[in-house]
């Protein structure tokens, strides 16, 4: 196999670099050699064309659950990671609330282990914030960041102690790690299933109002000011937490925040049109059309840094059964591309900042490198069709579950190739450049 | 069969019935049924004529049989139920069972079960207005208006003036074979 | 099937025409229920099965006498277990008395959208008898029965419905029912119980019972129930009483001549409503019970009178 790789006639959008234009983009070696509007071919350079397609920095996911050690029947970090290529990530963090919690180096270390022996996606593991996700003791963050964690969560839960969120961001700024948190006020919450509105009124479930997950951002930021922490806001959802992100920010506060495809593109109204389907139940839930609006608003503008799946994988043992007691999450990593595609297709979003958010705000936010596409960069690459229509089935996820809102539709959009340090890693099917 | 012979068919049968009720001694305790829907208005004009007759008015009721039916499940649908109103007791009485056309039979065979619901009869008399052969049950009516040579295929409607029709009329449509 | 439908989960997916559909043939049902001999052979060698999660003495009494009325066979199948705790989930349960090939599932689950989840798996109809907070049809559908045949018509009628609206599937019933048929609907108590845009149902909000019970031409109280920890919607029940509670002298001072007091049952007594006015002059509560096994009778009959589903295929 060749150590060239040339790709050819593909529109390079990066943000990064400002380039968005057809270029020729040469890896060598591992990392980008060239990006540029004519390049010559090196002998022996394996060729692709990528006429008609694009060509990014391959994505970078902030949030996703690969869930090794312990729910490996759901997915494992190899499948995760397969399933994070096909989609156009080449790299993800990988959170902590897997069994045991990844609040030691001991898991840190079974993580990266299992990536590196996969060899697909590069994987991240991000540290838990207090011991077991317990909520009451720090975890050894200088343990973790040793270990090679680049992030500290308890995701999956609310840290509901102000206390200890407290000291989390200042012992955090030790170890140059920033903190991405769940925000839920879990007495607001209750015993919620679905964002509280009309809609739960008709389905009679038990709604979550967008507050419980508002106060808790207030509160983060308000420590965040007075800690100087570094504090990242998981899977954002309602528009309040929006406007507490954009006040934050004006304010000069570091402060960043992701948002997933489904919060920009679901509805509260899609549970009750999907007929109390689980694959459309998840947390923080789908909320109102004026929530999403913002969500939207708050992407295209730049208060949110970037599009963070929260890839949840769970089996039909978790989901298939009535949905007061079905698990929260739907898998993601897959459908990413697509879902969100579909917002610049109506308007919403322009390209570049589509993709700024899937690349290089990924990687500003948690200080990570690639994510840009320029010469000396690592040779991480997505090619991408948006014009290609696939039906989203089992058969074609490689993820281990497919716990997923479009499953049985046809989306349009996919990813072609993925490169990883210059390395082939995914070629979709049907594939022959 | 014309108006006329309509007419004419509901008299004889009031002064046959009426007879037999006077010979068997049930004139007092005889009651008229009409079975949903075509033995309700005949049954109303029965009840006219014989109050004439007797002298005094027997009660009169109507029995819908979609609840007794034998083909339910042979059927798409479950049949449409309509209103079934006996307020006398049945108990003892002479009961005069009315229909509009007498063809398998099966349709007295429900109205029988569902009649003996409501207690025990004296006994049953069954009155048609048309009686078109073809029967599936060892059932016969007690007074006919009229016999019909009718085939299989062919369909025979009352239409009465009560229900909208311009004048009473037997309908007899289809072909013989 | 009533209309177009295989199975009774919620009153949202009726139309009018089907709502009248069972409303009319449940009055030859209670004409049965009348008679010396209340039995009719129409559902003669088919089975109903009755599936519930959750304890109710009254609803699956109720769809067993309909069952056997109509000569039925029916078959009680109480569970404690839901997919929560450690045992069969719903669908296997459900799967399972499928195997013994019902023609209804009656199903009662604490678990808004567990009939539809069952229905999905399942090849018989399935009638909800109450899942969650979402629906309870034969509830709706016997309360448009009982303040229709007392009051003639529902056209234009004003009905109330006074308590816990935010926990209660009947109340959620009554909502998608009562307009269709052209009543208009107060629904009145504590904000804390008025769930967060129920007025998009179609209805209006009122937290004075007064104002609430003003021209109504029937009331549909609802039981209390009150949480002291977790989520507490009122202080004590003694306030809720005092406020929302009806007793007889409110139910002179305040109700219309003619005007019909409804309650789903069981009463808690003395909290939402007094005695006297339970067993006085305005209450139909016992009219209601009698009607609910009319009505369920005419929702067996209609989906289980006729060729079995399967058979179809």
């Amino acid at each position: 196999m060749s150590d060239v790789i040339v790709i050819e006639g593909g529109r390079v959008i990066d943000p990064a670099s400002g380039t968005d234009g057809v270029r020729t983009v040469v890896l060598k070696d591992g990392t980008v050699a060239a990006v540029a509007e004519r390049a010559d071919r090196p002998a022996g350079a394996q060729v692709v064309d990528a006429r008609g397609r694009w060509v990014t920095p391959g994505f970078i996911d902030l949030h996703v659950h690969l869930r090794e050690p312990g729910q490996e029947y759901k997915e494992t970090v190899a499948t995760g990671a397969r399933a994070a290529v096909a989609g156009g990530f080449t790299a993800v963090v990988a959170m902590p609330n897997t069994k045991p919690v990844n609040d030691t180096l001991a898991v840190t270390e079974l993580i990266l282990a299992r990536a590196a022996a996969a060899g697909l996606a590069r994987v991240y593991p991000c540290g838990a914030i207090s011991r077991g996700s317990g909520g009451e003791e720090l975890a050894e963050y200088g343990e973790l960041k040793a270990g090679g964690c680049v992030a500290l969560s308890d995701d999956g839960k609310p840290v509901m102690n102000a206390a200890l969120m407290r000291r989390a961001l200042e012992y955090a700024l030790a170890f140059g790690l920033p903190l991405t948190v769940h925000e839920e006020d879990l007495q607001l919450v209750g015993k919620g299933v679905m964002h509280e509105g009309a809609t739960s009124t008709r389905l009679g479930l038990k709604g979550i109002p967008g507050q419980a997950e508002d106060v808790m951002v207030l509160r983060d930021v308000a420590l965040a000011e007075l800690t100087g922490g570094r504090l990242h806001i998981a899977h954002l959802s309602s528009a309040g937490a929006v406007r507490a992100v954009r006040e934050a920010k004006r304010r000069g506060l570091r402060v960043t925040a992701e948002v997933t495809p489904h919060h920009l593109t679901l509805t509260d109204e899609d549970v009750a049109a999907s007929g109390y389907s689980t694959d459309f139940k998840m947390n923080p839930p789908l909320r109102s059309a004026a929530d999403v609006a913002a969500c939207i608003e708050g992407l295209a503008d730049g208060t949110i840094d970037a599009i963070a799946t929260d890839h949840a994988p769970h089996s039909l043992v978790e989901k298939d059964v009535e949905f007061d007691a079905a698990a929260n999450g739907i898998v993601g990593l897959e459908t990413a591309f697509p879902v969100c595609l579909a917002l610049v297709r109506a308007g919403k979003l322009t390209e570049r900042r589509l993709i700024e958010a899937l690349t290089a705000g990924p990687a500003r936010a948690f200080g990570l490198p690639g994510g840009r596409l320029a010469p000396g960069a690592p040779a991480d690459v997505a090619v991408l069709d948006p014009q290609a229509a696939w039906r989203c089935e089992p058969a074609a996820l490689y993820s281990k579950s497919h716990n997923s809102p479009w499953k049985g539709r046809t989306l349009t959009g996919r990813c072609t190739h993925a490169f990883v340090g210059g390395r082939l890693v995914h070629q979709a099917d049907g594939e022959k450049r | 069969m014309n108006a006329s012979d309509i007419g004419e068919a509901v008299r004889r049968l009031a002064r046959e019935v009426a007879d037999r009720a006077r010979t068997a001694g049930a004139a007092d305790s005889l009651a008229i049924v009409g079975i949903r829907r075509g033995g309700v208005h005949l049954a109303a004009r029965l009840r006219a004529e014989l109050t004439r007759l007797l002298g005094h008015e027997p009660p009169v009721g109507t029995l819908d049989i979609a609840l007794y039916r034998d083909d339910l499940s042979a059927r798409g649908a479950a049949p449409v139920v309509g209103p079934t109103d006996i307020r006398f007791p049945v108990q003892g009485t002479t009961i005069l069972l009315v229909d509009d056309v007498l063809y398998t039979g099966r349709t007295v065979r429900a109205a029988l079960d569902e009649l003996v619901d409501f207690g025990r009869p004296r006994r049953v008399w069954l009155a048609v207005l048309v009686d078109r052969g073809g029967r599936e049950l060892p059932i016969a009516a007690d007074f006919a208006g009229a016999t019909l040579a009718v085939a299989d295929g062919q369909d025979v409607q009352v239409k009465l003036r009560e229900e909208g029709a311009a004048e009473d009329a037997v309908v007899v449509t289809g072909r013989k074979p | 099937m009533i209309g177009r439908h295989k199975h009774c989960i919620a009153l949202e997916d009726f139309s009018r025409e089907e709502l009248l559909q069972v409303l009319d043939l449940a009055v030859s049902m209670k004409e049965v229920l009348r008679r010396p001999i209340k039995k009719v052979p129409s559902l003669r060698g088919k089975s109903v099965v009755n599936l519930f999660f959750e304890a109710s003495t009254r609803t699956r009494s109720s769809f067993e006498i309909a069952a056997k009325v109509l000569s039925a066979d029916a078959l009680n199948w109480t569970s404690a277990s839901s997919s929560v705790t450690k045992g069969e989930t719903l669908i296997d349960t459900a799967r399972n008395l499928e195997a013994m090939r019902p023609d209804v599932l009656v199903i009662r689950h604490s678990a808004s959208g567990a009939p539809r989840l069952v229905a999905e798996h399942v090849g018989c109809s399935v009638v909800s008898a109450g899942d969650g907070a979402h629906e309870h049809p034969s509830q709706g559908l016997l309360d448009c029965f009982t303040v229709r045949e007392r009051l003639g018509t529902l056209e234009g009628k004003t009905l109330a419905i006074v308590g816990d609206v935010s926990h209660s599937r009947v109340a959620r019933s009554d909502l998608h029912a009562f307009p269709k048929l052209g009543a208009r609907v107060r629904l009145c108590g504590p904000p804390t119980m008025m769930p967060a845009g129920v007025e998009r149902m179609g209805c209006t909000v009122h937290h004075d019972l007064r104002g609430a019970l003003e021209g109504a031409d029937a009331v549909i109280m609802l039981r209390i129930q009150h949480e002291r920890i977790g989520d507490p919607l009122i202080p004590t029940t003694r306030e809720y009483s005092k406020l929302w509670g009806l007793n007889a002298k409110k139910a002179a001072d305040w109700l219309k001549p003619g005007a019909l007091v409804l309650h789903p049952g069981p009463i808690n007594r003395g909290v939402e409503l007094a005695p006297e006015v339970a067993d006085g002059p305005f209450s139909v509560i016992l009219d209601q019970v009698e009607n609910g096994v009319a009505v369920r009778m005419a929702i067996l009959y209609l989906l289980a009178g006729g060729e079995p589903a399967e058979a179809k295929a």
